[in-house]
C-alpha cells in the first residue's frame, strides 16, 4: 500500500508530531515499504481465529481499592521541565 | 590478582566467597576497564562513585549468602535506577533522573550486586544494530567498524569487552537474543511474566521482557535466579515460586526431544549458518537428545505480525512523552500544541517518529480492523503454531540470526533490511515463550555466531541444561583482541 504525503501529514497530527517538510517525502516512502511488507499477512484466512490481546492464561489481578502508596505529590513534580509547588505549569489553554 | 576481569561471574563469585579477592579490587578493575575501553561508547552513565562506595560498604561486612555478593553490574539504560540518570538512549529522556528503582535492578541489589554504570541501547529499544541512540553508535569489541546488533548493544559490547562481569538487557523482538549472537555471548529471553516489567521504560508492553546476558550459560542461571520473581507492581507478573536455576542446571539431556523448524530455512542465508545448526544438532544427538523435524507454518507471518503489533503498542505508550510531567519540552511554540509537537519532533529520533507512525496509522479509524485486529489474529496462529509442536517436542533449535555482526551503517537506511535481523528472534516474543542465544562458533571472518534454543513456557530450567551442553561440546573460544586498549 502506498502511504501518500497527506496520509503521513494527518497521521503525525494524530500522533502529535510536528515533521519537516523535506523529511515527509523519505517517511511516504519508509511507511510504503513497510506497509507493502506487512501486507502479507492478507494472505491468511483469520475468519474463525479470535484476536490474541495477552499470552498469559490468567485475566489480570485485581487489588482492594486502597491508596498504597499516596502523598507523593513532589516527586511526581520533580521531574516536570516547568511547574510549581503545587502544578505541573502548560502553555496557556484558555484565552 | 591478574585479570579478573576476563574471567565468568561465577569463578568471580566464588573468589569473593573464598576471600582471595575483595570487592573493592573486582570494582577498580572494571572501572579500569571501563576507561580504557570509551571508544567501544556502550556507557551513557558512569557510577564509580556509588560503586566504590558500596564495594568498601560489602568488603566491610560481607554478606556471602546472597546470590551475587559484591558483585559490580552496569545495566541497559533501559532500567529505572533510584537517583541516576535513565535516559533510554534518547534525547527525550536525556535529563531524567528517576526516584525510584525498577523492581529487577532492586532484585539484583537486594541480592548483593550495586550499580557500576548504565548502558547504551537503541533509542527506546528500537533498534537491532544500537546505531538509533542519542548518544551514539555503539561499538561491537569483536571487531572495530561493526555493530553490536540491538536494542541492548550496549549490554552485549560492554560485556564481551570485560568492562562488566555480567548484564541484564530487554528483548521486545530479539534485543537481548540477537546482541548476544553478535558479541558471542549467552542472551535469555525469559517467559512472558517471568522477570517484571515495573520501572523498565516501555516500549511494547505484551512482548517487552527483561533477562540475563552473561558470558557462561551457569551465570545465566545465575543472574535469572537473581532477577525473575513475582512482582505485585507488574499485572502480568505471574505469580510462582522462585527457581534455583542454577542448582539445577545439569548437562544431562538424554531423552529430550528437539524441534528442527523446516521454516527457520530462509533464502539468502549464508552456508556457515546451515553448518552451524547441522553442527548444534549433532552436539544434541550425541548428548542423548532426540532430533525431530517439526513445521511451524506460520513463521514467515511472524514479522509482519511483529511490526503491526509492536508499533502499536509502542505508538500508545510513547504518547506519554508530551514535554508536561518529566523529559524533555521544546521551547518553541505558543500554545499546547505546538509545544506538544515541537516537544516529539525535537525529542524523539527518526526511527522513534516512524514506529510512533506506523503504530498510529494501524490503530487510526478505518485501518484498526484491517492491521490491528488481523495481526492479532495471526499472533494466535502463530502460537498455536508452537502450542502444537511442543505436544512433540521438549524444545526447539534454531539460529539466533540470519547472518553475522554486520557493518556499521550498512542497513541504517533500509528499515526492511534491519527489521530481517530479528526473523528468528521475534516468534517468541509474539508467543510469550522463553528462547536464548547461546555461542557455538565463527563464520570465516572469525564474527561469533549464536543458536537459539527455544522453550515451552516457563521451561528456563530446560533451555539452560540444552546451552549447557552445546557450550561444553562446541568449545567456542571467545576470540577479542584488545584493539580499544592501544
Amino acid at each position: 500500500m502506498f502511504i501518500d504525503k497527506d496520509k503521513i501529514k494527518h497521521t503525525a497530527k494524530l500522533a502529535r508530531i510536528s515533521l519537516d517538510e523535506n523529511k515527509i517525502e523519505s517517511l511516504s516512502k519508509d511507511l510504503s515499504d513497510i506497509f507493502n511488507f506487512i501486507e502479507k499477512l492478507s494472505k491468511i484466512n483469520t475468519d474463525k481465529v479470535s484476536p490474541l490481546t495477552s499470552i498469559l492464561d490468567h485475566s489480570l489481578r485485581t487489588r482492594e481499592d486502597k491508596v498504597t502508596d499516596g502523598g507523593i505529590r513532589e516527586k511526581i513534580l520533580e521531574n516536570s521541565p516547568s511547574k510549581n509547588e503545587e502544578f505541573f505549569i502548560v502553555p496557556k489553554v484558555i484565552e | 590478582m591478574s585479570d579478573i576481569t576476563n574471567k565468568s561471574l561465577t569463578e568471580i563469585i566464588d573468589l569473593i566467597k573464598k576471600k582471595e579477592i575483595k570487592s573493592e579490587e573486582v570494582t577498580n578493575d572494571y572501572i579500569n576497564n571501563i576507561k580504557k575501553g570509551k571508544k567501544l561508547n556502550s556507557f551513557i552513565t558512569e557510577s564509580f562513585d556509588n560503586a566504590l562506595t558500596k564495594s568498601k560498604k560489602f568488603d566491610t561486612k560481607p554478606n556471602y549468602e546472597s546470590i551475587l555478593p559484591g558483585v559490580p553490574l552496569a545495566v541497559k539504560d533501559l532500567f529505572c535506577t533510584n537517583g541516576v540518570r535513565t535516559t533510554a538512549g534518547s534525547k527525550m529522556l536525556e535529563n531524567f533522573v528517576p526516584n525510584y528503582e525498577s523492581t529487577i535492578t532492586a532484585n539484583l541489589w537486594s541480592e548483593g550486586a550495586f550499580l557500576l554504570g548504565k548502558l547504551n541501547c537503541d533509542e527506546y529499544a528500537m533498534g537491532s544494530s544500537n546505531e538509533t541512540s542519542f548518544f551514539g553508535n555503539v561499538i561491537n569489541p569483536v571487531e572495530e567498524n561493526t555493530v553490536p546488533g540491538g536494542s541492548s548493544g550496549g549490554s552485549a559490547s560492554a560485556l564481551a569487552a570485560d568492562l562488566t562481569p555480567a548484564t541484564i538487557g530487554t528483548d521486545t523482538g530479539g534485543s537481548i537474543r540477537q546482541p548476544a549472537s553478535f558479541t558471542g555471548t549467552v542472551g535469555l529471553k525469559p517467559t512472558y511474566g517471568l522477570c517484571s516489567r515495573w520501572g523498565i521504560v516501555a516500549f511494547a508492553s505484551s512482548l517487552d521482557q527483561a533477562g540475563p546476558m552473561t558470558k557462561t550459560v551457569s551465570d545465566c542461571a545465575l543472574m535469572l535466579e537473581a532477577m525473575s520473581g513475582f512482582d505485585p507492581k507488574d499485572s502480568t507478573s505471574i505469580n510462582r515460586k522462585k527457581e534455583n536455576y542454577s542448582k539445577k542446571l545439569t548437562q544431562n539431556i538424554k531423552g529430550l526431544k528437539i524441534g528442527i523448524p523446516k521454516e527457520y530455512r530462509v533464502d539468502g542465508m549464508p552456508n556457515e549458518i546451515e553448518e552451524l545448526w547441522e553442527r548444534g544438532k549433532k552436539i544434541l544427538k550425541e548428548e542423548g537428545a532426540d532430533i525431530i523435524d517439526i513445521s511451524l507454518p506460520h513463521t514467515e507471518y511472524a514479522l509482519p505480525t511483529y511490526y503491526i503489533v509492536a508499533p502499536a503498542e509502542a505508538s500508545s505508550n510513547l504518547a506519554r512523552y508530551d514535554g508536561v510531567k518529566y523529559g524533555f519540552r521544546s521551547s518553541k511554540g505558543s500554545n499546547l500544541i505546538d509545544m506538544y509537537e515541537n516537544t516529539r519532533s525535537e525529542g524523539f529520533g527518526d526511527e522513534v517518529k516512524r514506529r510512533i507512525l506506523i503504530g498510529t496509522y494501524v490503530l487510526s479509524s478505518g485501518y484498526y480492523d484491517a492491521y490491528y485486529i488481523k495481526a492479532q489474529k495471526v499472533r494466535r496462529l502463530i502460537k498455536s503454531d508452537f502450542d502444537n509442536a511442543f505436544t512433540k517436542v521438549d524444545a526447539i533449535l534454531t539460529p539466533s540470526t540470519p547472518s553475522a555482526a554486520f557493518k556499521i551503517g550498512e542497513k541504517k537506511d533500509d528499515p526492511i533490511s534491519m527489521y530481517l535481523n530479528d526473523i528468528f528472534t521475534v516468534p517468541a516474543n509474539l508467543a510469550g515463550i522463553p528462547a536464548m542465544s547461546v555461542p557455538v562458533g565463527h563464520d570465516k571472518n572469525n564474527l561469533p555466531l549464536g543458536l537459539q534454543l527455544i522453550g515451552k513456557p516457563l521451561g528456563e530450567q530446560t533451555l539452560l541444561n540444552l546451552a549447557l551442553s552445546m557450550e561444553n561440546k562446541s568449545n567456542f573460544k571467545k576470540n577479542i583482541a584488545k584493539w580499544w586498549e592501544k
